[in-house]
């Protein structure tokens, strides 16, 4: 087989294994719609209750709303005034605000995070003192200190610039966000081997032309992962912190305006649950974008 | 009254009675022990010896990547951390340690780019050196892509980029095939010849000690000493092919550096050495 012919055979063949991935995709989600369909047909009525606790839920179409519901609410209007938006560009709008909310969240991590892993990469005593607090940080839950993050901010006014509600969301989703930058990095930028940091070395460069040359480069692979991670986290954060400090307009907001809801119209409060699913994916998506552009970082050191 | 010869500017490495201790968490470790060794401008020089004799060692001293405990290293007449810093010496590992992120060109770049040579002359420079190991078609590909022979090739040119007058390589095709070995042995003659540069090569392997060298150091471990310097008579390494791998002079030299290697005394036939 020519060189040619081999390589659009595996082309063909990593096409194939694309489709592939998205049929089982597919079908993952198919099951999931059949398990749900499938336990409200022939649950029993009241759950499964074990010992005065339920464990698995009532099967009435307000605990659980047939699926083929939850998915047609979403094209109907918000409310029955006649003005109202349907559901879904309702939910596509507060997805879209929180989503900008995320964004500057990870953005602010990914500055945070690699400044630490940074600062830890060039001075060990540094790592051995920073990285305890850095864990111990994760440790605190996220809704003991929105309100807290949100009174001291109120409190902020420099000049012209004044503290707005939503830099305090944007903060909570980024304090969520460093955490695995921040580890991710510090691996990364320690993965380098001592051959290379020997040829270096060799080469006369400083810290900060082996950092650009060597350690940034090397780090990519690590840092991948953890700016995917960092991506559901800044998500998830915003998503906390916009119901713990009470902001307008977000998904967060949706989340508990249309569970008050759900008594008189169940289906409504999955919409924005999904709203925050895809929300999740379009974030970790993003990133897996950004591996595209940098992928020739991600190439395999072969040895001789 | 003999006064000490300074050192000649002409000569590419000189090692002055050199120590080298490492301590380690049971104690310490002589891995060189009054090390003397003068290497010219533009020659050959291997060291061989069984692993842990110090030839690595002494190397990478040489290359201002470890200090001597004692004694000195002079490079074209520096201090060796002078000569490392005014890129003096082009080094090469066993791995190749190529950059698997940058292409062939790139990597060979690498040394060029840090001491920011221009674009246009750092192109040239690449161009000149790919023709040099004789990868010509393979400027753009990824190390991923090459055999270990040819990583090894890019990590030559890489060592060659500033034109230094003194390579050091560390068992560069240590982990390659007979075959590649042999390829490249006569390859690095060539290159050497044309670069005029003097070579530091460490190897554990007799022959390949023999075909390139002008002079072969051998040393013995605990503590890592110099049991002897065998000069290479089978004229000058340049001048030298694969056909003198079966000439009779071959055969009497790897003889010679063998008796020096097992202590001086005559090894007796059908023994098995390294």
């Amino acid at each position: 087989m020519s060189s040619v012919s081999l390589a659009r055979s595996t082309r063909a063949r990593r096409k194939g294994t694309q489709v592939k991935r998205w049929l089982f995709g597919l079908l993952g989600l198919v099951i999931v719609a059949l398990v749900w369909e499938g336990y409200k047909l022939l649950g029993p009525a009241d759950g499964f209750v074990i010992a005065g606790t339920r464990v698995l839920p009532r099967t009435s179409d307000l605990a659980m709303p047939h699926v083929w519901d939850m998915f047609s609410r979403l094209f109907e209007p918000v409310t029955s005034a006649a003005t109202a938006r349907p559901l879904w560009l309702e939910v596509a709008i507060a997805a879209t605000l929180t989503l900008g909310i995320a964004a500057v969240g990870w953005l602010v991590g990914l500055v945070v995070g690699i400044g630490f892993a940074l600062i830890m990469q060039r001075w060990k005593p540094a790592e051995w003192s920073i990285l305890p607090w850095i864990i111990l940080s994760q440790t605190i839950p996220l809704i003991a200190f929105a309100p807290v993050v949100r009174s001291w901010g109120s409190r902020i006014e420099i000049g012209a610039f004044e503290w707005e509600d939503w830099m305090s969301v944007a903060l909570i989703a980024s304090y969520l966000a460093f955490f695995p930058i921040a580890v991710g990095a510090l691996k990364g930028l320690h993965s380098p081997d001592r051959l290379h940091i020997e040829l270096m070395r060799t080469y006369a460069s400083g810290w900060w032309q082996t950092l650009v040359k060597l350690r940034l480069p090397a780090a990519v692979p690590y840092l991948l992962p953890a700016l995917r991670l960092a991506a559901a986290s800044a998500v998830v954060g915003a998503i906390v912190a916009e119901v713990s400090t009470g902001l307008q307009g977000g998904i967060g907001r949706l989340l508990i305006t249309y569970a008050g809801q759900a008594s008189g119209d169940p289906a409504k409060a999955w919409a924005p649950i999904f709203g925050a699913i895809v929300l999740g994916l379009v974030a970790a998506g993003s990133v897996a974008l950004l591996g595209l552009i940098l992928r020739k970082y991600r190439r395999s050191e072969v040895t001789a | 009254m003999i006064e000490k010869a300074p050192t000649r500017p002409a000569d590419a490495v000189t090692v002055t009675g050199v120590d080298k201790v490492f301590s380690t968490g049971k104690g310490e470790v002589r891995a060189l022990d009054g090390i003397d060794m003068t290497v010219s401008a533009g020659e050959f020089v291997s060291l061989i010896g069984p692993s842990g004799c110090g030839k690595s060692t002494l190397l990478r001293l040489i290359a201002d990547l470890d200090e001597p405990t004692v004694g000195e290293i002079r490079v074209f007449g520096k201090a060796a951390r002078r000569a490392r810093v005014d890129q003096d010496y082009g080094i090469a590992f066993q791995q190749a340690a190529l950059l698997p992120w940058r292409t062939v060109e790139d990597n060979i770049a690498l040394p060029l780019e840090l001491h920011k040579v221009g674009a246009a002359e750092r192109r040239a420079r690449v161009a000149e050196l790919i023709e040099l190991v004789g990868l010509g078609d393979f400027g753009e590909k990824y190390p991923d892509q090459l055999s270990g022979g040819m990583q090894q090739r890019v990590a030559i040119a890489r060592a060659l980029a500033e034109k230094p007058n003194l390579l050091l390589m560390d068992e560069p095709f240590g982990a390659l095939d007979e075959m590649t070995r042999e390829y490249l042995q006569t390859e690095l003659l060539r290159i050497s010849a044309e670069t005029r540069a003097a070579v530091v090569f460490v190897t554990h392997s007799i022959p390949e000690a023999v075909y390139l060298s002008d002079r072969v150091v051998v040393m013995s471990p605990r503590p890592g000493r110099i049991d002897g310097i065998v000069p290479m008579q089978l004229g000058s390494p340049s001048s030298r092919s694969d056909d003198i791998r079966e000439d009779a002079a071959y055969f009497e030299m790897i003889t010679a550096v063998r008796e020096v290697l097992h202590g001086g005394a005559p090894i007796p036939k059908g023994v098995e050495t390294r």
